[in-house]
């Protein structure tokens, strides 16, 4: 790797259509770096299913490479039947929070069960943005949006844990300020098998931080920084005082037996019987 | 017209009159016939009425549903209560006798096998009542050969059972 | 693991065989080239999904019982960008489910196989009751404008040559195609007789050229690349151009791809639709039926005749894109014609539209998934008497 890494040599020749400040060229900027990091010079190694949303846009289609766009939280069941079908393949799927583990949510959880072999990235802005800022599955309890306008009076749920509880392979969680952190896990999440899980806690500085308070990008960046624990600390306070913070690190690394396994030793052991 | 034999094979669900059916059809279509071959559960699966319906005719057959059969087959009372006025007044009625407590005043041509008995004698128990049925039926009708019956039995039962259910489809032969 | 149920498990060859038309169904994918199925099961399509689990893993293909309908047509749809032939199969709840991605496959171009095995609804309705009420929603289920191929056996034997055309009509023109099929059929057992099979016609996508670009968009059906072959190829059901990049601020773009995905189907109707005709040219009374329907109008005008009156019949193997053209013929000649169908009135409306000079009957029959018999068709036929 003699030449510096250039997220360009990666890209088609569009420009990323995020609003200024959006968390999500961040993301896609590690990504591609996780991958120059692991020796890829293109992404013919990779096939990218997405659903819609804002971070769903970061393969398609700005990614060099194969990319299925797919409907809105319907990413997972093709993600699923292209590495069946295609299994030398690195699949991954980027989503929102509002497409992975709301609209989405059951073929997250069952995905993770049968330890299906693709690496789901989750951009969470704890809001629907594209959309203009409704409330999401992800909002912080007593947060503004469109559709809470008088504050959510909603709990928000943990994808992570719930990952955890289903069984996944690998999962973590980091945010935006935690780039090398970031870039790390997914270096690692590719090259693990079976069902992993990357939650990255992004700014949506139109549609949410505006609207909870936040001044600018800035603050925002310092409020993930400053109300960040990792799961060590976590695991030492009681649940109220890590009530609303963000728990960052690696949440599981598991092996057992995943889906593409199983598949094509089920297949070998019908073929041989005949 | 074409000719047209419909046959209604009735009993309790767990009798076996579907998988009857689905034999006979299936022996029927390997001699070249035109046939159909559907089903009915009543409400629950176990106990109440089941049947079975074949349909053979020279011609391709139109509608898919038997509402005046040629043959009726009663594995039981209820069946025949069910059924018996769907049978043609030229028709064959078989009944296994043992599971029919009067044999209805009718102009038709009735066969009265003690199927159930004869069976339980054999096995210990009335499981294969429905091959008996079908070797009778086969006997009696001539619709197939008995040769294509023993193939069609080996294709669709368990292995296990294969050798109890020719011996019951023999046996149904005999008695008549 | 021990695999069971081996007796269900017959080679194909060119014989003979005694089938549920569901099983049919499943031995035609597969010699389509059928390789991906997946499901979640309904009734009265079942048999479909358990039959495939058994069958596809001998033959190198995979079977996956998914969450939902909704992941079972998005796994049939992701396969099909592998370059694999790919298959579902449901009933009225289900299909519903699948209408969004559906819409997908049209706007995506993604060749696949949806069967429709109907009962009664809406709703949960009755649902191990056949019905025909699905006419609609095969045609226009999800959103926006397409054309979509519906086909629609009428026997246990066209259980398996119309899953083959389905398959065929898909990969040629690069579209979802639907085997609209009820439970009368799909459960009925009768011989299959299969041809040899290097005579059965199968047809498979056009694949590009290493320097091919365009993907999408072309009347006269674009090449398919599958993922993994180094096409780069970016597939999206948002409006995109050509190359597969998604355009949205442009509605040339949007009108110039959709006009392509419609014109492909409409026009090559005459060689998509496919009907059995009879006596449509010379009839006083005319029929239009489909389905399990269609069987018992053949006894009706069998009987009709009998009686000297002079009865036409089309029989629509293909129901979407309509056959106007047979439809217009038997109108010329029959002064009534009657559709019978198990729904209120879906296809009566339809031919009506194209029938405008005779009179359009409906015969219509709801519920518990009881047959319209050939004794009240042929009755309806009488009245003009």
């Amino acid at each position: 790797m003699a030449e510096t890494f250039s997220s360009r040599n990666y890209m088609r020749d569009l420009r990323l259509p995020f609003c200024p400040g959006c968390g999500l060229y961040a993301l896609s900027d590690t990504f591609l770096r996780a991958v120059y990091e692991l020796g890829y010079k293109d992404l013919s190694n990779f096939i990218f299913t997405s659903g819609i949303g804002c971070t769903s846009w970061i393969p398609s289609p700005y990614f060099k490479a194969d990319s299925v766009h797919t409907l809105h939280g319907r990413s997972i069941p093709p993600a699923t039947s292209i590495k069946l079908l295609k299994p030398n393949f690195h699949v991954v799927v980027f989503g929102g929070d509002g497409d992975i583990v709301g609209i989405g949510l059951s073929h997250f959880i069952h995905a993770a069960r049968r330890n299906t072999d693709i690496l789901v990235i989750m951009g969470n802005n704890m809001v629907y943005g594209m959309t203009g800022g409704q409330v999401a599955p992800t909002t912080p309890y007593k947060a503004p949006t469109t559709t809470t306008p008088y504050g959510s009076f909603e709990h928000p749920l943990d994808a992570a844990k719930l990952a955890v509880a289903a069984g996944a392979a690998y999962v973590a969680r980091w945010t935006t300020v935690h780039i090398n952190e970031l870039k790390e896990s997914i270096k690692k999440a590719i090259q693990l098998q079976g069902f992993r899980f990357i939650e990255v806690v992004t700014q949506c500085p139109t549609a949410f931080g505006r609207r909870v308070g936040f001044k600018d990008v800035g603050e925002m960046l310092k409020w993930f920084k400053e109300n960040s624990i990792t799961v060590k600390q976590a695991e030492g306070m009681r649940e109220e005082d890590s009530e609303g913070k963000i728990v960052v690190g690696e949440f599981i690394e598991m092996r057992r037996p995943t889906l593409v396994e199983n598949v094509y030793a089920l297949l070998k052991e019908v073929q041989k019987s005949g | 017209m074409a000719k047209k034999i419909e046959i209604i094979i009735g009993g309790s669900g767990g009798q076996g009159v579907v998988l009857a059916g689905q034999i006979l059809g299936r022996a029927l279509a390997y001699e070249g016939k035109n046939v159909l071959q559907t089903q009915s559960y009543g409400a629950e699966a176990r106990g109440s009425l089941a049947r079975s319906e074949v349909i053979i005719s020279d011609d391709k057959i139109g509608f898919p549903a038997v509402r005046k059969c040629d043959i009726l087959v009663a594995m039981n009372h209820e069946a025949l209560n069910a059924y018996l006025n769907q049978l043609k007044d030229d028709g064959i009625l078989i009944i296994d006798e043992t599971n029919v407590r009067e044999t209805p005043k009718t102009k038709v041509k009735v066969y009265k096998i003690p199927i159930t008995e004869t069976c339980r004698k054999m096995f210990g128990e009335a499981t294969y009542a429905n091959m008996m049925m079908l070797g009778a039926l086969t006997k009696i009708t001539k619709l197939v050969s008995s040769k294509t019956m023993e193939k069609a039995i080996r294709e669709v039962v368990p292995t296990k059972t294969l050798n109890a259910n020719l011996k019951a489809f023999e046996k149904g032969q005999e008695l008549i | 693991m021990p695999i069971r149920n081996e007796k269900r498990c017959h080679k194909v060859s060119s014989k003979t065989f005694f089938w549920q038309g569901n099983e049919a169904c499943v031995e035609a994918a597969i010699v389509a080239g059928c390789r991906f199925f997946a499901g979640y099961p309904i009734s009265p399509a079942n048999e479909i999904s358990e039959y495939m689990a058994v069958r596809l893993p001998k033959v190198g293909g995979i079977f996956m019982q998914m969450e939902d309908e909704i992941a079972s047509i998005g796994a049939v749809m992701g396969a099909s960008w592998c370059g694999v032939k790919a298959m579902t199969a449901t009933s009225g709840p289900g299909f519903s489910l699948m209408q969004e991605t559906i819409g997908w496959g049209f706007m995506t171009e993604t060749p696949c196989v949806v069967v429709d095995v109907q009962r009664v609804g809406p709703g949960t309705g009755q649902a191990t009751k056949a019905a025909q009420g699905d006419v609609m929603q095969a045609r226009w289920g999800t959103h926006g404008d397409y054309s979509a191929i519906v086909l629609s056996p009428n026997s246990v034997q066209e259980m398996f040559e119309l899953t083959i055309r389905a398959f065929n009509l898909a990969e040629k023109y690069r579209t979802p195609v639907m085997v609209l099929t009820d439970e009368i059929i799909a459960h009925l057992r009768e011989q299959v007789a299969i041809p040899p099979l290097e005579k059965i016609e199968i047809i498979n996508r056009r694949k590009p050229n290493a320097e091919d670009k365009i993907f999408f968009g072309l009347e006269n059906v674009a090449p398919m690349p599958s993922v993994g072959e180094g096409f780069n190829v970016a597939v999206t059901a948002s409006t995109h151009d050509e190359y597969g990049v998604r355009f949205t601020a442009d509605p040339k773009v949007h009108r110039r791809m959709l006009e392509a995905i419609n014109n492909k189907i409409k026009k090559n109707v005459n060689e998509i639709a496919e009907v059995e005709t009879h006596n449509v040219d010379n009839c006083k009374v005319g029929i239009v039926s489909f389905g399990c329907t269609s069987r018992a109008v053949y006894e009706a005008v069998e009987a009709a005749e009998a009686k000297r009156i002079k009865t036409g019949h089309v029989r629509l193997k293909t129901i979407w894109p309509f056959p106007e053209k047979q439809i217009r013929l038997l109108a010329e000649s029959a002064e009534r014609i009657i559709v019978p169908e198990m729904n209120l009135g879906q296809l009566y409306y339809e031919v009506k539209r194209v029938a405008c000079s005779s009179e359009v009957v409906p015969l219509n029959r709801i519920g518990g998934g009881e047959m319209i018999t050939p004794e009240e068709i042929l009755a309806e036929i009488l009245k003009g008497e």
